[in-house]
């Protein structure tokens, strides 16, 4: 087969890839070091305006003043999807583990269980636990109805909060690729290792966390991409009251209509996360050899 | 030839594992529990090669799991080495077990496989180093340290398991149908390699399989098995020459399974004679055999040529003689052995 025949059989993935996953990527750059309309959209000419707001402050007199509001945001926004990603590591994979330890027809229906909140909208589900956790809430009510409690607690409108919500929504995306790859481990490894007087604490160690990493791995990215750009949680759950950078970026298309800054902040955030699988693959590599 | 088995036990041996009237059933949801081991008893010698041997679901795997320690028996006791077992997971058994699909761990290299069960055991580094290099060697794959079980053939993963599994220097090693996933010519030579590296490192070995060629082949002792019971128990030669089960002289080699009633005798008896011990002649030489019947079939085995000859009463027997076809199909003859060679069974 010449080399245009091959091209042309490549062709359709090509264009899928690039029609939905490197245009807009490739645009949301663009926008980012373009002029801001102040009715939406972008204008020429092109600038690093976009870049130099997210770093300094323009005063009045027109000189720049570093400000290191929006880096915080970021920064804050990292922190909270590292620890949405290790809590959902911490209890997927034990999760995982019962799955994988039970009778196939049992197996089906935890799996369908775990898979069961995407079938609701994640909007009302966020909601939802708004009406669990607020002062009137469920959780509130049924301690003081225990006697344990006068005054509601606060559970809504904090980091925990927050948190709570992002484990929540991200926990199946960090179980399922864990189940897969604990499902595929030959029981008999176990069974070797425990012959080779493994304790079972030096099975997990040894032969299971090994062998499930690459799942834990997969499970990870799949929590922490989305967890740092997500702002349901952080907008419902936070009150708003401290923004993260979803929302900051949301509010840029929206309300406060500055496409090239919310591209930046984008672009960002995108640099970010593609450094951290970088680093991540380059140790996977590592560690193969 | 009865007396060898009894003069194998009577020699006063210790004795490595104690099996005492053991059962292990499996409970099912939907049927009646299925009673995989009734009421085994077995002693297995120390430094023996000792082989359980029977067709699928006869249990064997099951009492190897139970030696091991994966199950539980549901009555009865296991003894190895003098102590009992029963409260004992397999990480706290004397036992090592080579797996029928080897089990290596497919993320650790060669001698990572083989240090393993040293490691858990606290070794010092410079011993598990020292017992790591003897073990591939004594399996001979001293320059596969490195490598990963993916980049083995059969036949070295299967060695690698081997010495994975005598790296810890246990005092028995269980060895479920370790031959099966290998090619004919490679499990001749693993046959041989097995039956040295149990000599040489004096391991009680016990093995299953259902091949009885290599029971025969391998084992100082084997117990055939059937349903959950043991038939018989004894020499290769033994138990060959004097099947005291109909099963085992079926099972074990090639029998002619009589009727008495073929032969003129108690028709309540089976006679059991070897195709090898049975001579065929033309009627016109005028020897008085066991039997008259007519060769219906010849087939040529090489070094060997073996006649099928239907009886006057119509019983099937097979005759193996050395050398090529002296008879033709058709041709009526007389069928005899000698008295010495033929086992008389209750039907």
């Amino acid at each position: 087969m010449g080399p245009n025949r091959t091209w042309l059989l490549i062709a359709p993935a090509m264009l899928v890839i690039g029609i939905f996953m490197v245009l807009p990527l490739f645009l949301a750059v663009a926008y980012s070091f373009m002029t801001a309309n102040p009715y939406g959209g972008v204008t020429a000419p092109a600038t690093f305006d976009a870049y130099l707001q997210f770093l300094y402050q323009r005063d009045f007199d027109d000189s720049l003043v570093f400000s290191p509001s929006y880096a915080l945001i970021i920064l804050r926004s990292i922190y909270l999807a590292i620890a949405t990603t290790v809590i959902c590591l911490v209890l997927g994979l034990p999760v995982a583990w019962y799955i994988v330890c039970q009778t196939p027809e049992r197996r089906r229906i935890l799996l369908f269980a775990v898979t069961l909140p995407f079938w609701i909208n994640t909007l009302i589900r966020t909601y939802c636990w708004i009406l669990i956790l607020r002062d009137e809430g469920l959780a509130n009510g049924a301690l003081r109805h225990a006697g344990i409690i006068t005054d509601p607690l606060p559970l809504l409108y904090n980091d925990g909060s927050i948190l709570l919500g992002l484990v929540y929504t991200f926990l199946p995306f960090m179980v399922l690729p864990i189940y897969s790859t604990l499902e595929r481990i030959d029981p008999r490894l176990i069974e070797a290792a425990h012959d080779l007087y493994a304790s079972r604490a030096a099975v997990f160690r040894r032969i299971v966390w090994p062998l499930a990493r690459p799942g834990a791995l997969a499970g990870a990215t799949l929590v922490f991409a989305p967890a740092l750009g997500s702002f349901l949680a952080p907008d419902l759950l936070g009150g708003g009251k401290k923004l993260l950078i979803g929302s900051l970026i949301q509010m840029q298309f929206t309300s406060s209509r500055n496409w090239p800054f919310g591209a930046a902040l984008s672009t960002v955030v995108t640099v970010v996360v593609l450094t951290v699988f970088v680093i991540r693959s380059r140790r996977v590599q590592e560690e193969r050899r | 030839m009865a007396f060898e088995a009894v003069s194998m036990q009577s020699r006063n041996v210790p004795v490595m594992i104690d099996i005492h009237s053991v059962s292990k059933s499996f409970v099912t949801r939907d049927a009646d529990p299925v009673h995989a081991l009734k009421d085994v008893n077995l002693e297995i010698y120390d430094n023996e090669f000792f082989t359980l041997l029977g067709p699928s679901g006869c249990g064997k795997t099951t009492l190897l799991r139970l030696i091991a320690g994966f199950e539980a028996p549901s009555s009865g006791a296991i003894r190895i080495a003098g102590n009992d077992v029963a409260a004992l997971p397999p990480q706290k058994r004397p036992v090592n077990t080579v797996f029928q699909s080897y089990a290596l761990f497919p993320h650790m290299s060669v001698a990572e496989n083989v240090a393993f069960g040293l490691e858990m055991q606290n070794a010092p580094k410079a011993l598990i180093d020292e017992r790591v290099r003897e073990a591939l060697e004594m399996v001979r794959l001293e320059g596969f340290a490195t490598r990963r079980p993916s980049q083995l053939s059969g036949g070295q993963q299967q060695r690698v398991a081997v010495a994975r599994a005598l790296a810890p220097k246990p005092s028995v090693l269980l060895l479920d149908e370790p031959l099966s996933a290998l090619d004919l010519k490679l499990r001749k030579g693993m046959q041989s390699e097995l039956k040295r590296l149990q000599r040489e490192t004096g391991i009680t070995f016990v093995l299953v399989t259902h091949d009885q060629e290599e029971a025969l082949a391998m084992s100082d002792r084997i117990a055939v098995m059937r349903s959950g019971d043991v038939l018989q128990v004894g020499t290769p030669r033994d138990i060959y020459d004097n099947p005291q089960d109909r099963f085992v002289a079926d099972f074990i080699g090639e029998s002619n399974l009589l009727p008495g009633a073929a032969l003129g005798r108690d028709p309540a008896k089976t006679i059991v004679v070897r195709p090898e011990h049975i001579v065929v002649s033309p009627v016109a030489d005028g020897t008085k055999g066991h039997a008259t019947g007519a060769v219906s079939a010849i087939t040529f085995l090489g070094s060997d040529t073996l006649y099928e000859v239907v009886l006057e009463e119509g019983a099937k027997l097979h005759s193996r003689s050395r050398g090529g076809a002296s008879l033709s199909t058709g041709d009526r003859v007389v069928v005899d052995w000698a008295h010495s060679v033929e086992r008389e069974l209750a039907n």
